[in-house]
């Protein structure tokens, strides 16, 4: 295929591939297979709770299924939630050839039930039945210099999705400044309102700065996050440790029926602002945190990513 | 864990307490957004028996319809029930309910409505809609499936062994209520706010 150049990358790629069933399958893992970190970090959550307690029962029977979504290749929650994708590719590849079959897929996924049909008709009330509709699947892109597609994908609950919110700093009633310390306070905040609504315990995705639309992308894309990486920047490393912290001392617990396991992971990323304007946009992400990743080279072979 | 029978009555029902673990079998409904405003425009004949004495759970389903015209439930959990607190209280009160199962609690407009009537809040684990999946083995008819589509439509089903926990009781008593006092009391210390 000679040198990789990035210029004319998608050139090397076969354009005319069709890549709806390695979207299919993509999706089929991420409704029905949890990375292996979320699940390691409801066993400590499970472990850290009184034993016969109701968190303790409660998490135990997620973990009960969880295996089961796996073994049976069937969805995790019946809110199989918005597909949201991450893709990367290089130049030369039509997104709206990859949007396709990402859609073909989630239509696809849908009538295999590993998706229920979830696109309502904001005016009818009417399901669209088959999984797709205005603006779902919601897909970013963006081009790359790697020679190969990156898919990254999650799968957003409408539980979840009602308790994220977005706060404007300064905000009174929390004491709430321009600074580290007002997001720590807006982002407790959050996690105190979300009491067990979002399912917890949930991952929160943060932005700090942005505008309204750009802050609650950054803040899903932070989801994508391994939930014991560490933030490079140093001080959001250290409010992401300590957010995790204050957020379990809330006493809120699984699905809040109390207890020491309120939130998975928190993971902060930021967003330049304008001058006018200091917005904390928190993404909740329920227990059931559906990611699923994938890489296809430029000769169309498939690497599952974690 | 004490097994309840449905039909219950409301004397077995103002026996739990908030706290109690409880497996339901027998026959129930699954109703939720759509469902809810659809029984309060007016008294639906049709569904009324199923909902006297009898539960409704607020559930979505992913469901497999079989070429002989049955469906299954292949993925079955709870859904966020407090979308349904200005509907609640009236639509038990209409009905006869004597539970609802859900997830996340409810306000104080159901808790007086489940005092009222004789009436519990059961709540199931969010997400696992395998393990309560399972203890679904039938699902006997559906109704307003073209109107509100699969996760909207109200079907009727049979549960066996389906556990839940009682976190509000027809006693004025409310584990979220409790939670949520605690939990604020823990916020104003970390903020910093006098407790």
């Amino acid at each position: 295929m000679g040198e990789y150049n990035p210029w004319v990358g998608g050139a090397l790629m076969d354009t005319s591939a069709n890549y709806t069933e390695t979207f299919l399958e993509l999706i089929r893992r991420a409704s029905t297979e949890l990375p292996a970190d979320v699940v390691a970090a409801i066993e400590e959550g499970r472990d850290a709770e009184e034993s016969q307690g109701l968190a303790s029962i409660a998490l135990g029977t997620i973990l009960n299924n969880i295996e089961l979504a796996r073994e049976n290749s069937a969805p995790i929650c019946q809110d199989t939630g918005t597909p949201v994708a991450w893709i990367h590719h290089p130049s030369g590849v039509s997104t709206r050839r990859l949007k396709a079959d990402f859609e073909t897929a989630v239509r696809e996924a849908t009538a295999r039930r590993f998706l229920r049909p979830n696109a309502v008709n904001t005016l009818t009330g009417s399901n669209t039945g088959d999984g797709a509709g205005r603006g779902i699947p919601f897909i970013h892109f963006e081009e790359w210099d790697g020679p190969g597609i990156e898919v990254r994908m999650i799968l957003k609950g409408g539980g979840s999705e009602n308790v994220g919110t977005q706060y404007k700093l300064p905000d009174a009633g929390l004491g709430a400044g321009r600074d580290l310390d007002g997001v720590r306070r807006a982002v407790l905040d959050a996690v105190f309102q979300a009491q067990g609504k979002g399912c917890a315990p949930g991952v929160l995705g943060v932005c700090v700065g942005g505008d309204r639309v750009s802050a609650f992308e950054e803040s899903k894309r932070q989801l994508l996050r391994p939930l014991k990486d560490s933030n490079p920047a140093p001080e959001l490393a250290e409010l992401e440790e300590r957010l995790l912290r204050e957020g379990n001392e809330l006493g809120i617990g699984p699905m809040g029926f109390g207890g020491a396991t309120t939130l998975l992971a928190v993971k902060v990323g930021i967003l330049d602002r304008l001058p006018a304007c200091y917005f904390v946009t928190i993404s909740y992400m329920c227990w059931a945190d559906r990611r699923a990743a994938v890489s296809i080279d430029q000769g169309g072979d498939v690497t599952w990513l974690s | 864990m004490a097994e309840l029978k449905l039909p219950v009555s409301e004397e077995t029902i103002r026996g739990l307490e908030v706290g109690d673990f409880v497996e339901l079998s027998g026959r129930m409904i699954t109703g939720r957004d759509a469902a809810h405003k659809w029984l309060m425009e007016e008294y639906r004949e049709e569904v009324a028996p199923f909902m006297k004495d009898s539960v409704i759970y607020h559930c979505g389903p992913v469901v497999a319809s079989n070429d002989d015209g049955t469906h299954d439930f292949v993925a079955a959990g709870p859904t966020t029930s407090i979308r349904e607190e200005p509907y609640q209280a009236d639509v038990i009160g209409r009905y006869g309910l004597r539970g609802v199962i859900g997830k996340g609690g409810m306000g104080a407009k159901t808790l007086a409505g489940l005092a009222e009537y004789g009436a519990v809040y059961l709540h199931a684990v969010g997400g696992a809609a395998q393990v309560l999946a399972r203890a679904i083995p039938r699902v006997e008819r559906v109704f307003m499936l073209e109107e509100f589509g699969v996760p909207e439509a109200l079907w009727v089903i049979d549960v066996e062994r389906f556990p839940v926990i009682v976190t509000m009781d027809s006693h004025g008593g409310s584990l979220h209520d409790k939670v949520e006092e605690h939990s604020q009391e823990k916020l104003r210390e970390l903020l910093g706010f006098a407790v």
